[in-house]
């Protein structure tokens, strides 16, 4: 598993993800500036990562979605190459017309940064096959725009062809009321393409990988990949 | 001249030495130069005899007080390198940008010496909740410094918020910023080399914040308001990339000197450059980047911009250094020269537009011994004669509801505290641990203060803010190692205040002495106060220890049923100045807690192997609210209850809520307890064995029991209610 993590200006948690996914894969990632127009020969999984991309100014992730380097990433996952965005990555991934919806500010208007609990909607796919169906894992959001929205025909779409990813959730796997941290339609935090080979999601797995810190709830996701 | 030298803040005895000084009249731009490094805020003229005094030494400093932050060595080639600073002026004014910018001040003092931010933390004080200020002022400042933080990408692991009326007018953001580098590659300001070029980096120069020091430097009056134009506006994402920026260019070999502008902007950050190196600086303001066009040399001197850089490089480099600068979308100019005429002479359009003596610009600065009257000492109140206001298990619901007491969630959950995957304690403990790298070694950080008890007695209250810096950090298992300080002040033009000063600096003192925890960098916040009316004296300190394995930090929760509850420390129930005789007896009275300083030194060492031995399961520090509000809060944090059946002899609300100092709570298995017990004695710590845990309440003796679902409640309902817009909540 060859990954790259594309770096834009004011993304911050490129150096986490890197971290996730050297522990995972054995292999260090190629870090890939956002003025690059090819990713390196052999890519098998690009990364977005969190941060604030050109500092949220404009839309979450409106600039990055545009920037030189996502042509070849949009190219990558059309040919179905898997590609992974966490945080801002999700918005830009939201802008950049690879997955459909879009993150609002979240319902109560401030930044929420607690551990949180997901439950795992299909371990069938490339980014959750060491999970279980329906598994309850606890990880850390850090956001103040993460209230997942769409229009009421891209939300059945999702549900009726089972793209959601991830849903907010309490510790016995409960979802609803306070258990969603944002406001998100349907507790949605994470979802897939079409072809369930992008997946975007809000919550940060790649802080969650060491029993130090936290836990490992969000080492599934890496060692999934690194299986895939 | 003398009439705009007043309208700049300076007093006519400081206008005369300056035309003294340099045998004429100052020119416009000079006078602003001037004004901006002779105030309070840039020259501590009025604390710097003090500061002197404070122990700032031990094998382990590597950089005391004077560069942009201290800095020690933590062992493995690593060094730690730290610093508070306030921003309370702007923040009441504009308490987002306030608090915000006040955060990236205080990361831009530590990346420039060469460290990566790895850890921030503040301490907040506002006003009384139902003050029709404070719930806009909290929502603002939390928003701030979550903004910053959370964009520029660093984790806010801990801190302290409190409200106090004296606060109503002037409320206090102290921020504190740590970072990692190499201890054989830390950056220092001062410049070295003749003709080498000074190189401006980072955003362009705007009109913001032209005159903050002097604002920072100056009472409130009741027209604050109009103050707004002299608050920065900050913006995190171009700071992240400055501090890359300036990692990389660092790293290339290019940079000799480096000074970031903070308060009195371009001027102070030269002026320093300067006279540090023993050289001159020779300016040219045409090549500053500016945001607006026409401005003045005076505007561009004086302007606070955020998120700017001065730099002296390598000839050599120069190329090197601009590619670096061009990648990240950053300005770079160079504008101006090192000269060995020991001038600050600074040109526009042609125009000399100052010609002053460098040295001199810092030396020459007026130095005030102000007169200063001690704080009468308080009388010592016996808990005998203070009834008790109502039972102990109502007493208890009350104080984990107060202000100072109930849970911060709402405030720290704002800011990111889980970026860079590091963070083993998060806020809500005593300290936060932070991990360095991969690595077993972490850093152990708090910051604290006990303002009431500063203002009952000075000497004490300092004392005491040193203490339980150093507490906290004992009870997680780190070994303390340094401070830094922020303290905030009233005017000190009044003996009264003045003497607070001296009070509390000579209490840190004695305290960090004999700890040997050397204050290695800090800062001086003086003329807080609104109307006359000045704050409560607050010298905040910050503590750093470092902890050989974080695996083995303690944690605060009740680790589950059946172990034994230990009460390290010795207890005599004093309430003078205790949160319970203030807040539910509205008694501001009575001496505060005498310290100890052998008794800290011996329980805290004695803690602290307990914590590193593993022979503790939780561990909690007693201070505000005492023992049962230490007990609540391990409980709250385990979900484990716990039955108490002996206390220290006293009256039992003296026993339980008093605020002796030198305590902890520490749990262990029951047959550890008993070997724990032993050990104490036999080293002289006072120890006495409370209770069991276990069960789903909280069993204090002669009490009913009181659910822990309603301690969870009393504790963390109030602050997100208050905030939400209840104003039954602390009324």
């Amino acid at each position: 598993m060859r990954a790259a993590v594309i770096v834009f200006p004011g993304s911050n948690r490129e150096g986490d993800m890197a971290r996730a996914l050297a522990r995972a894969t054995g292999h260090e990632p190629a870090m890939v500036w956002h003025s690059q127009t090819e990713l390196p020969a052999g890519t098998d999984l690009v990364v977005l990562p969190g941060g604030f991309s050109y500092g949220d100014y404009l839309r979450c992730g409106a600039i990055a979605g545009r920037a030189a380097i996502m042509d070849a990433v949009r190219a990558h996952a059309a040919r179905g190459g898997l590609t992974l965005g966490v945080c801002n990555g999700f918005q830009i991934l939201c802008e950049g017309g690879l997955l459909p919806g879009v993150l609002m500010r979240n319902a109560n208007l401030r930044f929420v940064c607690r551990m949180q609990h997901l439950r795992v909607e299909r371990a069938d796919t490339a980014f959750t096959s060491h999970y279980r169906q329906g598994q309850t894992i606890e990880v850390a959001i850090a956001h103040g725009e993460g209230n997942y929205e769409a229009d009421d025909e891209t939300i059945a779409r999702l549900e009726g062809e089972g793209l959601v990813a991830f849903r907010y959730c309490d510790s016995l796997g409960r979802v609803g009321g306070e258990a969603n941290p944002n406001g998100s339609r349907n507790d949605i935090a994470g979802i897939f393409s079409e072809r369930r080979n992008v997946l975007g999601l809000m919550p940060h797995p790649e802080n969650l990988i060491d029993p130090l810190v936290g836990g490992i709830d969000g080492r599934g996701l890496f060692e999934s990949l690194a299986a895939a | 001249m003398l009439e705009a030298a007043l309208a700049h803040g300076l007093k006519t005895e400081e206008y005369e030495r300056i035309v003294a000084l340099i045998g004429r009249a100052p020119s416009l731009t000079e006078l602003g130069i001037f004004s901006a490094m002779w105030n309070e805020h840039c020259s501590y003229k009025s604390s710097r005899i003090h500061l002197r005094k404070l122990p700032t030494k031990a094998p382990w400093v590597i950089k005391g007080p004077g560069e942009n932050a201290g800095v020690i060595d933590i062992g493995g080639g690593d060094a730690c390198v730290f610093k508070m600073e306030s921003h309370n002026h702007p923040s009441f004014i504009e308490p987002y940008q306030g608090a915000a910018t006040g955060v990236g001040g205080i990361l831009r003092d530590v990346f420039t010496m060469g460290a990566r931010p790895i850890a921030c933390l503040n301490l907040l004080r506002f006003g009384r909740p139902a003050h029709p200020k404070t719930r806009r002022l909290v929502a603002g400042v939390v928003a701030g410094v979550g903004g910053y933080g959370n964009s520029f990408g660093v984790p806010t692991v801990g801190g302290s918020t409190e409200f106090d009326e004296s606060y109503d007018g002037n409320i206090l953001v102290n921020a504190m910023a740590v970072g990692l580098a190499r201890a054989d590659s830390i950056f220092y300001s001062a410049a070295a080399g003749v003709g080498n070029p000074i190189v401006y980096l980072g955003s362009k120069t705007g009109r913001d914040g032209i005159h903050g020091a002097s604002m920072a430097s100056a009472s409130f009056e009741a027209d604050a308001e109009e103050k707004r134009p002299t608050v920065q506006v900050g913006d995190p994402f171009s700071e992240k990339l400055l501090l890359e920026a300036c990692l990389e260019l660092m790293a290339s070999g290019a940079v000799i000197a480096i000074q970031d502008m903070g308060a009195a902007g371009l001027t102070s950050s030269a002026v320093e450059m300067g006279a540090k190196g023993n050289l001159g600086i020779r300016l040219d303001l045409d090549a500053v980047p500016c945001r607006e066009e026409g401005m003045t040399a005076y505007e561009m001197m004086l302007s606070e911009s955020q998120e700017r850089m001065l730099m002296v490089l390598k000839p050599e480099k120069e190329k090197e250094a601009e590619a670096i600068f061009v990648k990240w979308g950053l300005d770079f100019a160079i504008i101006g020269k090192t000269t060995d005429d020991l001038r600050f002479l600074v040109e526009h359009k042609g125009v000399v537009e100052a010609d002053l003596p460098i040295k001199e610009l810092g030396d020459e600065a007026p130095v005030y011994d102000r007169p200063h009257v001690p704080t009468p000492k308080a009388p010592i109140l016996d808990a005998d004669a203070i009834a008790p206001a109502r039972s102990n298990r109502e007493a208890l619901l009350a104080l984990l509801a107060t202000p100072d007491l109930c849970s911060k969630r709402w405030v720290w959950e704002q800011y990111d505290h889980l970026i860079l995957g590091n963070t083993v304690r998060a806020p809500g403990g005593d300290a936060a641990v932070v991990r360095i790298r991969d690595e077993r070694k972490g850093l152990v950080l708090t910051t604290d203060v006990t303002a009431r008890y500063c203002a009952a007695d000075p000497v004490e209250g300092g004392r005491q803010a040193v203490v339980e810096a150093w507490r906290n950090i004992s009870a997680r298992g780190g070994q303390p190692l340094a401070l830094t300080d922020n303290l905030n002040f009233g005017n000190p033009e009044k003996p009264e205040i003045m003497g607070q000063f001296v009070g509390c600096l000579q209490g840190i003192g004695e305290a960090a002495r004999a700890l040997d925890f050397p204050i290695v960098s800090g800062n001086v916040s003086l003329y807080n106060e609104t109307q006359g009316t000045g704050i409560l004296p607050t010298p905040a300190i910050g503590g750093v220890g470092v902890i050989s394995d974080v695996a083995l930090a303690s944690t605060i929760a009740l680790p589950g049923g059946g172990k034994t509850i230990l009460l390290i420390g010795e207890t005599k129930g004093w309430l003078g100045q205790s949160l319970y005789l203030r807040d539910l007896s509205g008694r501001r009275d009575g001496a505060p807690p005498p310290v100890d300083l052998e008794a800290e030194k011996r329980n805290g060492d004695f803690v602290r192997a307990l914590v590193l031995e593993r022979r503790a399961l939780a561990v909690h520090d007693l201070s505000d609210g005492g023992l049962a509000v230490a007990l609540a809060e391990m409980a709250i944090a385990g979900g484990v209850g716990a039955t108490i059946d002996s206390l220290p002899s006293g009256p039992a609300h003296a026993v339980l809520f008093g605020e002796d100092q030198a305590r902890y709570l520490v749990v262990a298995e029951p047959a550890e307890a008993a070997a724990i017990e032993a050990d104490a004695k036999a080293v002289g710590v006072a120890v006495l064995a409370l209770g069991a845990t276990g069960g789903n309440e909280l069993n204090l003796p002669g009490e009913a029991p009181i659910l822990l679902c309603d301690v969870q409640h009393a504790q963390q309902a109030p602050l997100p209610a208050y905030m939400a817009g209840d104003d039954s909540v602390f009324a």
